[in-house]
């Protein structure tokens, strides 16, 4: 079996459009509405979401066979927890501002469904390099979610991307006025809920009756 | 009427499957059910026969509109005239108000009715009639002053997200005209509130020149409202846009400042006996609409710790979208309770609701639009448990 077997392709690439943890399984929704106001907290979000899944699923893959079944939840949320220490530490000393703005959303990396739930129903069963892959896979397919809200919110409603503005002084000049409700919360649930629509219309086989 | 239909026939060919016109079916269809009552009846089962479909319906409906429409038109030119301080006539000062509100009707039918017709022909239905009434209450609730695009904007979001993904007319959960306005308050709250929207002090199409006279202020009487100080509870006067004091008779008639179809409640009124006589809205709703905010008025009168709490209840039910919202927007038979108990809960519900906003959150003047939507999210609710109850009492009834 090799490192990059079609198995393991479907494992990295899987989660990013048919099996995406967001659109699909609906997890994460919480901080996906949360972070994604600007692009940059987003990017940062989802980094942080892909580097603790990854290695938590590793970790819990590596020990798998010897954590006793019933207090298995207590040993990822320690393995989890102490990712995300690191994670936030990490921010706080090179990215203070990225930091501040995601506030709690960091510490809440512990509570957000798609770790548990790739370390319940992955890395408990397979091995530490699958797990890697299937980490990786998640995160980022969570990420690209992120990226895809906070860049329509940034640019509808700030004008700006990273913070340089993109819409010209003259479209302002000329009467338009960023959209603030764009900023708000529930336009990033329509925004996803939009995503998901334009996804399911390209993939007939996920759509529900 | 015999030359319509025979030209109707003629050119229907045209539209149908593999005619030159077929990706204008939908169009064709919507206009020829307009102006003649469709021969299809329906193949199976039992049904009331009934020249009265969903578009007179909605036909009767905008009649109704149009005496607050026109009112509107008028009352936008007349606070015009007052800002510049000149007196054209009755007839330019309708013609003024013509033209500031005509773009806004065109660009909400527009936008909606081009939504609605790709829509149709993208799923091969036939048009569904609702945005007849949508199209028209849109511009009757933004203030003079939004920005067309911005209406283009809303309407585009609401009929897509608040009717389209629902299923289209009947199916919406919440009152389209509101989804409009509520965008349209979020997303860009410096052209939907405040003292500079409500009254135009600029030219439209070349008419009505002139300078803003000295002591003018375009705050509505619920703006200022909102703003006054405590210590003035009591000694608090709402003027209009030129500082003289407002009398309830003025509310009444509805020559202030506010939304363009909102201000009047003889206009509305007129409206609403259409309504209740042709039986299109229930009296269940409008009527407990009022009794809940009057009911709710009189115990923030108790309480009276703002001027919004201590401003009388006739005060509070003529200002604002009060009036509209009850006869207009409460009354839509689609996002309202069903049941007839439901209605009286749903309405008194919606008034006192209103109210609330109004009196507790100053930063939102007016609370009837919030109200309107927090309640449709409400109405199945209602329904439901008014139908359980129902079952409930006929069980012990048929046990005993």
């Amino acid at each position: 079996m090799g490192l990059l077997s079609n198995k393991n392709k479907e494992v990295l690439v899987g989660p990013l459009s048919k099996n995406n943890p967001v659109i699909v399984q609906m997890l994460g929704i919480c901080s996906a509405l949360a972070v994604t106001s600007k692009l940059e907290p987003s990017i940062v979000m989802g980094l942080s979401v892909t580097a603790v899944v990854a290695f938590a699923n590793v970790i819990i893959s590596l020990i798998r066979n010897t954590i006793p079944n019933r207090i298995r939840i207590i040993v990822q949320l320690v393995v989890v927890a102490a990712l995300v220490t690191i994670i936030s530490e990490v921010l706080k000393a090179f990215a203070y501002d990225v930091n501040k703005q995601l506030s709690v959303f960091v510490g809440l990396i512990i509570t957000n469904c798609i770790l548990m739930g790739r370390l319940e129903a992955f890395a408990l069963g397979n091995g530490p390099w699958e797990s890697f892959l299937d980490g990786i896979g998640n995160g980022l397919g969570y990420g690209i979610i992120l990226v895809i809200v906070g860049f329509f919110r940034e640019l509808l409603g700030s004008g700006t991307l990273l913070g340089f503005q993109v819409i010209p002084e003259a479209v302002y000049d000329f009467g338009y006025v960023n959209n603030g409700l764009m900023i708000l919360p529930p336009m990033a649930l329509i925004v996803v809920a939009v995503i998901i629509w334009v996804h399911r219309s390209k993939n007939r086989e996920l759509q529900e009756n | 009427m015999k030359a319509l239909r025979n030209y109707l026939d003629k050119i229907k060919p045209n539209f149908e499957e593999g005619g030159k016109l077929a990706m204008f079916r939908s169009v064709f269809e919507g206009f020829e059910t307009f102006l003649f009552v469709p021969n299809a009846t329906s193949k199976s089962g039992v049904h009331i026969h009934d020249s009265v479909d969903s578009k007179r319906t909605m036909t009767i409906v905008i009649f109704a509109l149009l005496p607050a429409l026109l009112f509107g038109m008028y009352n936008t030119g007349y606070q015009h005239n007052l800002a510049i301080g000149t007196d054209p006539g009755f007839w330019m000062t309708f013609i003024y108000g013509f033209l500031a509100v005509l773009p806004k009707i065109i660009v909400s039918y527009v936008v909606g009715l081009g939504i609605e017709f790709a829509v149709a022909q993208v799923k091969k239905e036939e048009i569904q009639e609702g945005f007849l009434v949508s199209g028209i209450l849109i511009p009757m609730i933004v203030p003079i002053d939004t920005p067309l695009w911005m209406i283009a904007v809303a309407t585009a979001f609401a009929v897509v997200f608040a009717k389209e993904v629902f299923g289209g007319t009947g199916y919406n959960v919440f009152n389209v005209a509101l989804v409009t306005r509520a965008f349209l308050f979020f997303a860009y709250p410096a052209a939907m509130s405040g003292d500079q929207v409500f009254v135009r002090t600029t030219d439209t199409f070349g008419l009505g020149a002139g300078t803003v006279v000295d002591g003018f202020s375009g705050a509505t009487p619920l703006g200022q409202i909102a703003i006054a100080s405590k210590d003035m509870i009591g000694s608090f006067q709402s003027v209009d846009v030129l500082g003289n004091p407002l009398t309830t008779w003025d509310m009444f008639l509805g020559l202030i400042p506010g939304s363009i179809g909102e201000t009047s409640v003889l206009a509305i009124l007129i409206g609403a006996v259409i309504l209740l006589f042709t039986g299109v809205a229930s009296w269940k709703t409008m009527f407990s609409v009022f009794v809940g905010g009057a009911v709710s008025v009189l115990i923030f009168n108790m309480v009276g710790t703002t001027v919004s709490m201590s401003v009388s209840p006739v005060d509070h039910l003529f200002l604002g979208g009060f009036a509209f919202g009850a006869v207009f927007m409460a009354t839509d038979p689609v996002t309202s309770a069903r049941t007839e108990t439901g209605k009286y809960i749903y309405g008194f519900l919606v008034g006192a609701m209103a109210i609330i906003i109004r009196a507790l959150n100053p930063g939102y003047p007016e609370g009837m639009m919030l109200a309107i939507l927090l309640m449709n999210t409400f109405a199945p609710l209602i329904d439901y448990y008014v139908v359980e109850g129902n079952i409930n009492r006929r069980l012990k009834r048929a046990i005993k």
